[in-house]
């Protein structure tokens, strides 16, 4: 039953089209296909191969030199920018395993939030009831305001001492003088918690429509068999879910691990440099300072590291989907 | 009683959601010394747009100008994601040609990679082309992402092909069957890809930061960033600039919020 469900919900992509099922008129390759593809592919491609695969490509190239946007000079130096990367004691040690170590702390601790908290909206969602529509336009609507405004709005409401939430904590007798944005680890719980807030909704809403896939009728079975709602959920609504789930942990963890502006408005980067992430490091380090070559080498360490943990989260889930099948 | 406990949960996170926004609105239309009060009175006392008049007057942030420069960038990048991604998608969905399942592939794997590699590379890449510092470094470069393609391939392979295939036996040619037939049945799913390349391009925040440095090329959310460092706690300046950045997009949600989540929920699929 499992497997069924998995294969009903599997994804398309990658699926080849047959000839007749792509080519109107007749089966088989038309003269003239080749060159109108091209034509028709042409404008975005020009736009995809020289802001998609040429950085990718010229960041490697980058990170092999020393690279300062506004010198004239860019010297060759190899390995060099890696090097320096894992030395410790080198200029870049310090300020880039600083930096990834905040991006660990907060994927780890955003991600599970993210992958559970907008299930179980999602879960109470997925009933009909009076004004579901309205709930489910509530909740993602502060994912269409920007991080700015999210990062803006929150560090007033989250203001040590001004903010409306160490006020209110006050009135209910908690401890209202909490510096929230300026000492760890309540900058990682405010930082965690307005991601949470602000992406919620897009999660939520991605789950939900893999809810509505599941078939009706394998819940209408496992009633029928007396399985309990834990049992409909653990055996009917988890396996139904997972390629849905894989595809909102994989991007959930790439966005995390991309987080930059919650703290570049909220924290700037503080206590000292505690929560400047990663991606904050490599955007100062090379659009700021312009160490463009040490910046390239970091953000192929950080993209290294981000394919190197999908592929398990990947093998995970396949691994899991083997088991219940 | 179980609906009792579902109403309660739904609304204690309307709570959540509501009270924010609402907080923004209403501090943005008080006096700088209301809006430093703690608690937060609910009801601005008097309602004063002195903030607004405020942040629109001031040379070194100017709040107009960034709204339209917003404008400009996000109906643009709208415009050419859906013009170049549905002729890519159209070759990709219906054409038979070489190397489409490697145009494909490739594509469809640099949705997973992380922005993170790109942004330094392409700071070089647009500094070449001089395009820093201005507006078409933020309507480009975005362009190139796969999901547009992604989207409209998806949307166009689902379409009758019986259509299709009777146009072409009375003599109509690729570009006709694509203008006449394949965009005029596709007009929800372009209009959800506008919609959606708008919001993402008005958003945008780390790309704008870094890119634009005079004060009259800043987009809105860039610019909110100026306007916090000008101001450090004037949440009454600080509230009415990021409503001003708040209404285009919470606007268009209103209006076209079915399009938004629908899309959103379709990208689920395309892992």
């Amino acid at each position: 039953m499992t497997t069924t469900t998995g294969q009903r919900a599997a994804p398309e992509v990658g699926t080849p089209l047959t000839p007749s099922r792509t080519t109107p008129g007749r089966p088989g390759r038309r003269r003239g296909d080749d060159l109108a593809a091209w034509l028709f592919l042409a404008p975005y491609l020009v736009l995809f191969g020289v802001f998609v695969i040429l950085p990718i490509l010229l960041g490697l190239w980058i990170s092999l030199h020393s690279w300062d946007f506004t010198l004239p000079g860019k010297p060759w130096v190899g390995l060099q920018n890696y090097r320096d990367l894992f030395t410790p004691g080198s200029v870049s040690f310090d300020p880039f395993w600083n930096s990834m170590q905040a991006t660990g702390i907060f994927t780890v601790c955003s991600v599970p939030l993210l992958i559970v908290v907008p299930l179980v909206v999602a879960l109470v969602m997925n009933q009909k009831f009076p004004g579901r529509n309205l709930f489910r336009a509530i909740y993602f609507a502060p994912y269409v305001l920007g991080v700015a405004v999210v990062g803006v709005l929150w560090r007033y409401l989250l203001d040590a001492n001004i903010g409306a939430v160490n006020a209110y904590l006050g009135k209910l007798g908690l401890p209202d003088h909490i510096t929230w944005l300026s000492s760890v680890p309540e900058a990682w719980i405010a930082l965690v918690f307005v991601t949470v807030w602000w992406t919620l909704g897009f999660n939520a809403v991605i789950y939900l429509a893999g809810l509505q896939d599941i078939p009706k009728e394998l819940y209408e079975a496992a009633k029928v068999d007396g399985a309990s709602p834990w049992s409909q959920f653990r055996y009917v609504t988890l396996p139904g879910l997972r390629p849905v789930t894989m595809f909102v942990t994989l991007t959930t963890i790439i966005a995390s691990a991309n987080m930059f502006g919650q703290a570049f408005i909220m924290t700037n980067g503080a206590p000292a440099r505690e929560t400047r992430t990663a991606i904050f490091y490599i955007a100062e380090t090379g659009l700021q300072d312009f160490q463009m070559g040490e910046a390239a080498a970091a953000s192929w360490i950080l993209t290294v590291a981000l394919m190197l943990l999908s592929l398990v989260v990947l093998g995970v889930f396949r691994w899991r989907g083997g088991v219940e099948s | 009683m179980r609906r009792i406990v579902q109403y309660v949960i739904l609304l204690a996170l309307t709570l959540l959601f509501v009270s924010p926004l609402l907080l923004m609105l209403v501090t943005s239309l008080k006096s700088p010394a209301e809006a430093s009060q703690t608690p937060p009175s609910w009801l601005p006392s008097p309602v004063t747009f002195q903030a607004y008049e405020r942040i629109f007057g001031a040379a070194d942030t100017p709040v107009m100008r960034w709204f339209l420069n917003s404008m400009v960038a996000a109906s643009a990048n709208a415009v050419l994601v859906v013009v170049t991604s549905a002729f890519a998608a159209y070759a990709l969905a219906r054409l038979d040609f070489r190397g489409k399942k490697v145009v494909f592939g490739l594509i469809v794997a640099t949705l997973f990679v992380p922005p993170v590699i790109l942004i330094v590379p392409n700071y070089e890449i647009v500094g070449r082309l001089y395009w820093l510092d201005t507006l078409v470094a933020i309507i480009v470069p975005t362009a190139a992402g796969g999901f547009g393609v992604f989207f409209l391939r998806q949307f166009f392979i689902q379409l009758p092909l019986e259509l299709e295939e009777s146009a072409f036996l009375d003599g109509a040619n690729r570009w006709q069957i694509f203008t006449r037939i394949v965009l005029p049945l596709s007009k929800p799913a372009l209009a959800t890809l506008a919609l959606l390349a708008f919001l993402t391009n008005w958003n945008d925040f780390l790309w704008p930061v870094y890119v634009l440095f005079s004060p009259e090329q800043q987009t809105l959310q860039a610019g909110l960033s100026t306007l916090q460092s000008a101001n450090a706690v004037r949440y009454d300046l600080l509230m009415a600039g990021a409503v001003v950045a708040s209404v285009p997009v919470l606007l268009l949600y209103l209006i076209a919020q079915r399009f938004v989540i629908e899309g959103v929920s379709r990208s689920g699929m395309k892992g």
